[in-house]
C-alpha cells in the first residue's frame, strides 16, 4: 500500500487508479456474497424442511436486542458513510471523529450479541451435548431472567411445535446451529472491520488522508458497509420467523 | 485503451455525496427496519417471508447505491456489481428448484412431512 497518494505509472489518473482499487474490492465483496449466499441458501433449505423447529427457534430470540442491534448497525454505516465523505471534501479533524464513532457503534453491536449469545448458553440452547430445548420450560427457577408469563408462552409455543414435529429437541438444534454459525461469522467479519478501523484511525489523526487521497477510508467503508449488508439480511432471516403466531 | 482527455485531465473529480442524502437514507433504513418487525406480527400466510425479503432487498439497494457510492461509480464497477448478483440468483435459483421439485430415493417429496429422525435407527 502506498501512503503519498502519488500516480503509479500504469494509471492516467488519480481518479482512474481509485476507481482499480474500487473494483478489486468490489470483486472480493462478490465473493463474500457468494459466501454468504450459500449459507443463507443452506439455511433456507433447513428451515423449509424443520420449520415447527426454526420458528420456535426463532421465537426465543430477543426482538428487542436483535433489533436494536440492526438499528445499531445501520447507524455505524451512516458514521462510516460521513467518514468517509470527511475525507473526500478534506475535513481532515472530523475524520478520525466519525471513525471513533463507528467503532464505538460496532462495539454497542458486540455487546449487545454478548448478552444474546450468554443467554442462550445459560438457557441450554448451544447445540451440543447439553442442548435441551425444555431446559427453561423444565426448570424455570435456573431462568431467572425469564419471567413466568414468558415461561408459559414459551411452554405453549414448544408444545405446538412438537405437535408438528416430534423430534423437535434434534431439528431446533439445526436452528442453533445456522444461528451461531451466521451471526458467529458476521461478528467475525466485524472483528476484521474493527481492526481497519483501528487502523485507519491512527492514519487519519497522523492527518494522511486528503480529498487527492483517501483510497483506504473508502475501501474500508465499502468492507464495512457489506457486513451491513448481511446483517440487514440476517435479521429477518433469524428473527422474524413466524412471529404472528 | 488511453483516452486523451483523461490525459491531460491531471484534476481528481470523483463525485462527493453530500451530507443531507446519507441523512435521508439513514431515516429510510431506520424506518423500513421497523416497518419488517411490524410486517411480521401480521400475518400474510407464505407472504412473511416475501415482505421480509423484499424489505430487506430495498435496504440493502439503498445501502450499496448510496453508502457504497455504486450510483455513481464507473459501469464496470456496477458491471461486477450486477455480475456477482446475478451468479447469486443462479446458485439460488437453481438449487431451489431442486429441492422444491425434489421427490427423494425414499419417495418422500420435499419438504418431508414426516419428520426424519437424525438418530442412527434410520440409516439406510
Amino acid at each position: 500500500m502506498h501512503r503519498t497518494g502519488e500516480l503509479f505509472g500504469q494509471f492516467n489518473t488519480l481518479e482512474q487508479q481509485k476507481d482499480t482499487a474500487s473494483l478489486g474490492m468490489w470483486i472480493f465483496l462478490v465473493t463474500e456474497l457468494m459466501f454468504f449466499g450459500g449459507i443463507m441458501l443452506a439455511y433456507t433449505i433447513n428451515r423449509h424442511t424443520y420449520f415447527h423447529a426454526f420458528a420456535f427457534g426463532s421465537k426465543t430470540l430477543s426482538l428487542p436486542l436483535g433489533g436494536t442491534n440492526t438499528a445499531v448497525l445501520i447507524a455505524s454505516s451512516f458514521t462510516m458513510a460521513m467518514a468517509v465523505w470527511s475525507s473526500q471534501a478534506g475535513r481532515r479533524k472530523l475524520i478520525p471523529i466519525f471513525l471513533s464513532l463507528t467503532i464505538l457503534l460496532g462495539f454497542v453491536f458486540f455487546t449487545i450479541k454478548y448478552v444474546e449469545y450468554a443467554q442462550k448458553f445459560h438457557h441450554h440452547l448451544v447445540p451440543g451435548s447439553s442442548f435441551d430445548v425444555r431446559y427453561c420450560i423444565d426448570n424455570p427457577s435456573k431462568c431467572s431472567d425469564m419471567s413466568a408469563e414468558e415461561i408459559a408462552t414459551e411452554r405453549k409455543e414448544l408444545e405446538e411445535a412438537e405437535a408438528g414435529d416430534p423430534d423437535l429437541n434434534a431439528h431446533a438444534q439445526l436452528y442453533y446451529s445456522a444461528y451461531f454459525g451466521m451471526t458467529g461469522l458476521h461478528a467475525l467479519h466485524m472483528v476484521i472491520g474493527a481492526g481497519l478501523l483501528f487502523w485507519l484511525l491512527r492514519a487519519s489523526i497522523a492527518g494522511r488522508f486528503t480529498p487527492q487521497w483517501n483510497t483506504p477510508v473508502d475501501i474500508v467503508g465499502l468492507y464495512w458497509h457489506f457486513v451491513d449488508i448481511v446483517w440487514i439480511y440476517l435479521f429477518p432471516l433469524l428473527y422474524l420467523i413466524d412471529r404472528h403466531h | 485503451m488511453p483516452d486523451k482527455d483523461q490525459v491531460s485531465e491531471p484534476q481528481h473529480h470523483e463525485h462527493i455525496v453530500p451530507p443531507r442524502v446519507y441523512i435521508v437514507i439513514i431515516i429510510t433504513l431506520l424506518c423500513l427496519t421497523a416497518l419488517t418487525v411490524v410486517a411480521a406480527y401480521i400475518d400474510l400466510g407464505p407472504f412473511n417471508v416475501v415482505v421480509a425479503l423484499v424489505i430487506a432487498t430495498v435496504k440493502a439497494s439503498l445501502v450499496v447505491l448510496f453508502f457504497m457510492h455504486a450510483k455513481y461509480s464507473p459501469k464496470r464497477t456496477k458491471l461486477v456489481i450486477m455480475a456477482g448478483i446475478f451468479w447469486l440468483l443462479i446458485l439460488l435459483f437453481m438449487t431451489l428448484s431442486d429441492y422444491f421439485t425434489r421427490i427423494d430415493y425414499r419417495g418422500v417429496r420435499f419438504p418431508m412431512t414426516q419428520s426424519i429422525s437424525l438418530g442412527t435407527s434410520h440409516r439406510s
